[in-house]
């Protein structure tokens, strides 16, 4: 069956429809070019769990589960769903983890650079900068040999182990609901202000995060791998969907009035663009050595790829580190440790690109 | 002569790094990628069309994929 969605057209049809369902989900509540951030919604789900204490960026984040649910129907419904593992999950689990420091240095994972530079942003530019750069960086290893390693087919249910965490986490929403003025309900704590407290209604999160799950999955859509095939292969396919999801929102943000131009007082970032360009330099960098972005991870995890599903654990851990240490940024600027963080990231991800190299041929 | 490229059990980008090397080394005029996705099968055939070759034949044996491709 020939998959329309992983062709050209379909993988422009996908990044716009991505594009607008994030400006859709800022105008339905969700914080400002914060439709879809895959890092901030993970930070925020490790701290609904109580793996930081931010009270501000505490909240389970729908759209993560649909991602990952939504991946999985996909997979099974077109025959796609293949538990494989084994291809280094603890490099995977640490790269997981300074990608995360990395974007929350920047605030934000590409898809939210995307979103903030359709929102207006004028920070994201030196991010994504960053980010390119970071990936390019990468793609020197790839060439040099660097890869992790075959996977092994496994057992159905390994690859049905993080999709099953999301369903647990979807089960604990609705047995411990948010609670008016509660900043915990049962087992779970709820920001009461902050981009935490800031979400569009649950259901809504939850289908448009199925939705995006599933058709990411059948176009492999990829932020980090659009910029890592442009450079290592001339190939604008994966280029073109992430073009597409930036002109999309920045469209839908115009409909919405939620375009405003400039870089002082942006919603969710600051503008340190140093620590803007090398946060995400180490986020893309970690990303292109794991072979996805964030998005993707968790789209690879929905279809049985127990290395992906390591990969976002590793960010989950990540975050929690972020913020129980100071490395996260905050509207003011870099956390306390947040530099020493990223230059700590970028050393263990060179030691990674360096030391890892398989012969396979 | 037919070179084969074992990709399987590696994800993107490798399969495709591998295929554009064996295109580079311009010994064969023909050359069988073994992959076992979906994903490395699109990947593969799209980086080979784009390199002007052609593929020839694809067979699926339950979920691992030979990609014949030759060349013009």
């Amino acid at each position: 069956m020939k998959n329309f969605l992983a062709g050209r057209w379909g993988i422009i049809g996908v990044g716009s429809v991505i594009g607008v369902l994030a400006a859709l989900l800022q105008k339905l509540g969700n914080p400002g070019n914060m439709g879809v951030c895959v890092a901030c919604f993970e930070r925020d789900i490790a701290g609904a769990l109580g793996l930081h204490r931010a009270g501000v960026v505490q909240y389970v984040r729908p759209e993560v589960i649909g991602f990952v649910l939504g991946a999985l129907i996909a997979a099974y419904l077109f025959r796609e769903f293949r538990p494989r593992l084994g291809s280094a999950p603890i490099v995977r689990f640490v790269l997981g983890a300074f990608a995360m420091i990395g974007a929350l240095v920047f605030l934000g994972c590409p898809w939210r650079a995307a979103l903030r530079l359709a929102g207006g942003d004028g920070s994201a530019i030196f991010g994504l900068l960053g980010l390119g750069v970071g990936i390019w960086i990468g793609t020197l290893f790839l060439k040099g040999g660097y890869n992790l390693g075959r996977t092994q087919r496994t057992h159905v249910a390994a690859g049905w182990m993080l999709p099953l965490m999301m369903l647990g986490l979807l089960v604990l929403m609705f047995i411990f609901p948010a609670v008016s003025g509660e900043a915990k309900s049962g087992v779970l704590f709820y920001s009461l202000k902050g981009p935490g407290a800031m979400h569009a209604p649950l259901l809504i999160s939850l289908g448009i995060g199925l939705f995006i799950g599933f058709i990411a999955q059948r176009s492999r859509f990829c932020t980090m791998g659009a910029v890592r095939d442009l450079v290592l292969f001339r190939h604008m396919h994966l280029m073109s969907g992430f073009i597409a999801l930036i002109v999309a929102a920045f469209v839908a943000n115009l409909l919405f009035g939620q375009f405003h131009p400039g870089f002082e007082g942006q919603p969710v970032a600051h503008t340190m663009q140093i620590w803007n360009f090398a946060g995400m330099m180490l986020a893309g960098l970690a990303f292109c050595l794991a072979g996805g972005c964030p998005g993707r991870q968790l789209f690879l995890a929905g279809e049985g790829d127990g290395d992906a599903a390591i990969f976002v654990l590793g960010m989950i851990a990540g975050a929690a580190f972020s913020h129980n240490f100071g490395l996260a940024s905050s509207p003011a600027g870099v956390g306390p440790y947040g530099i020493q963080a990223v230059v700590i990231g970028l050393v263990v991800c060179l030691f990674i690109g360096f030391t890892m190299r398989k012969s396979v041929v | 002569m037919t070179k084969t490229v074992d990709a399987r059990g590696l994800s993107c980008p490798q399969p495709v790094l591998m295929t554009l090397n064996a295109i580079k080394a311009g010994n064969d005029s023909e050359i069988k990628v073994l992959v076992d996705s979906e994903v490395s099968k699109e990947n593969v055939c799209r980086a080979a069309n784009n390199r002007g070759w052609t593929v020839a034949d694809i067979t699926d044996e339950s979920g691992e994929f030979s990609i014949t491709m030759k060349k013009g």
